[in-house]
């Protein structure tokens, strides 16, 4: 019974539309790790110079980290973290970004 | 694999049906309880905040915090330097109190009774907590430097590495110095906190000297073999900037201090200064080190890196400098927001009957000035490894700058914007 729930809450979970998501707020905690440069949520602090992330289509934000991971687009400092996510991920994040309107 | 009980499916299974939730993810069922957070720096107040609106107020957080007011380490050596007032790195609490609705009370935390969920506080009284957040930073070791280990030597003798009175107390000693004085900074072996801050200090301290008493010296006196952090792009600020006036030192471990001639006392070797900085040897911060929890090396609380919670003492989680850190895990501030984040992703996930995400990511990023203008970054990834149990950095990612810049000066101050408002605002 407890693997059937198990299986049962895992294909949920997957119906749910996250496909990788162990947990069910995968994609919100790995966004959180970008927010202590780019503000809660994305929501960057006006003036701060540092990009807003919130609302960033997902298909431009996906080739802007794909081009810091690529060395294609010049970095002082993304490209080296880019480098630490997995495309997986990425993914993930800017999906999550995206959908904060 | 999962581990999961009948009732924890429910849950999901509902939470996946009411997907419509504020941040457009489905959740696990709503976390309820009471989770108490002892210190309001860069992981407990993230953790605060994080905790009220992950659970969309569904979780009652108290921060017991015994300063009025949030004041930042990092940017506090360019208030040293002289081109930051105290009033830049200064951060209401109202905004945790009033936005986020979490209750702050300003006292000490006395003593920890984990067993029966519950804390003293210093003015009298006792809390129960369903969950308990330990992120006390660090506390200094005086028996490692005897001539220090009293209240008058220590106002004399600065350290600075708690910003507050001290950032004000050492600026002070500076402007008061004459020209062709020399200042000295002694840097504990590591783990220290903020390991490029020493190097930070040195720099803008020069920076003050050249522009205004350029006869004077700066020595940095290492505990350590080698400079810590950023070691090329230091030395060469230092070659290039401040040629004939900072002196770096290696394997200079201060033991003691002659306080009425402010001298450091070295293993073979003493060193009188006009100014002396002396950063003691620390550790996990009182309430941390002195609860009964597990430390390594008798300093630093071992911790579970699903969840920060202690190794030893259930219902207790650790955030930032006072942890034992995972390989090549800096205790920065970046990172104890960083571990703020994880622990209440941990705890939410736990308050509403599921496991702690499995596969938990950090990262950390840190900018030093080598000049009012100009400053450098070191940056890593760290990626939760179910082999060792431990965040481990990820190869390739991750690095340093490739030279000083303005640029990076820029972002190193919007960083800071941010990082207040991720926790405070």
């Amino acid at each position: 019974m407890k693997l059937l729930s198990t299986v049962a809450a895992l294909s949920m979970l997957v119906a749910a539309g996250t496909a990788q998501a162990a947990d069910p707020n995968l994609a919100r905690n790995l966004a959180a790790t970008c927010a202590n440069c780019h503000g809660t949520n994305g929501r960057a602090v006006p003036g701060a110079g540092i990009d807003e992330l919130a609302g960033m289509e997902k298909s431009k934000a996906l080739q802007k980290l794909a081009d810091f991971k690529s060395g294609a687009k010049p970095a002082s400092i993304m490209h080296q973290i880019a480098k630490g996510y997995t495309d997986e991920q990425l993914d993930l994040i800017a999906g999550y970004f995206a959908a904060q309107k | 694999m999962m581990l999961m009980k009948r009732r924890d499916f429910l849950k999901i299974g509902a939470a996946a049906g009411a997907m419509a939730s504020l941040y457009g993810c489905a959740g696990g069922g709503k976390a309820s309880g009471h989770v108490v957070v002892v210190g309001g720096g860069y992981g407990g107040a993230t953790i605060a905040k994080y905790l009220r609106m992950w659970s969309e107020g569904g979780v009652q957080v108290t921060l017991i915090e015994r300063n009025p007011t949030f004041i930042s380490c990092p940017i506090s050596n360019l208030v040293i330097g002289g081109t930051k007032t105290m009033e830049d790195i200064t951060v209401s609490y109202d905004g945790l109190k009033n936005k986020w609705g979490v209750r702050i009370i300003q006292d000490d935390v006395v003593a920890v009774d984990a067993a029966k969920r519950s804390i003293s506080l210093a003015k009298g009284g006792a809390m129960t907590y369903g969950r308990l957040v330990l992120s006390p930073g660090v506390d200094f070791m005086w028996d490692q430097i005897p001539g220090l280990n009293n209240a008058e030597a220590q106002a004399k003798i600065l350290h600075a590495w708690k910003a507050g009175p001290q950032t004000v107390a050492l600026r002070k000693q500076l402007e008061a110095m004459k020209d062709g004085g020399t200042y000295a900074i002694a840097i504990p072996k590591a783990p220290y906190r903020c390991p490029p801050g020493p190097y930070e200090r040195a720099c803008l301290v020069a920076d003050y000297f050249k522009k205004n008493k350029a006869k004077s010296k700066v020595v940095i006196l290492d505990a350590n073999e080698d400079v810590m952090s950023k070691k090329g792009l230091f030395m060469k600020a230092w070659a290039d900037l401040y040629k004939d006036i900072v002196e770096y030192r290696p394997n200079s471990e201060v033991k003691d201090v002659d306080v009425k001639t402010n001298t450091a006392v070295l293993e073979f070797d003493k060193f009188r200064a006009d100014v002396l900085n002396v950063i003691p040897p620390h550790r996990a911060g009182d309430i941390a080190a002195k609860s009964g929890l597990k430390l390594i090396n008798n300093r630093w609380v071992d911790v579970n890196w699903l969840s920060m919670e202690s190794t030893s003492t259930p219902g207790v989680h650790v955030l930032g400098d006072a942890v034992f850190p995972a390989p090549t895990m800096p205790k920065s501030g970046h990172m104890a927001n960083q571990h703020g984040k994880l622990a209440a992703a941990a705890i939410l996930n736990m308050l509403s009957g599921m496991e702690p995400s499995q596969t938990p990511v950090v990262m950390n990023t840190c900018y030093s000035f080598v000049d009012a203008k100009n400053a450098i970054h070191v940056t890593s990834v760290h990626q939760y490894d179910p082999a060792t149990k431990v965040v481990q950095p990820v190869k390739g990612a991750g690095g340093v700058s490739a030279a000083r810049n303005e640029i990076e000066g820029k972002v190193a101050l919007g960083w800071a914007k941010n990082i207040w408002a991720d926790m405070l605002a």
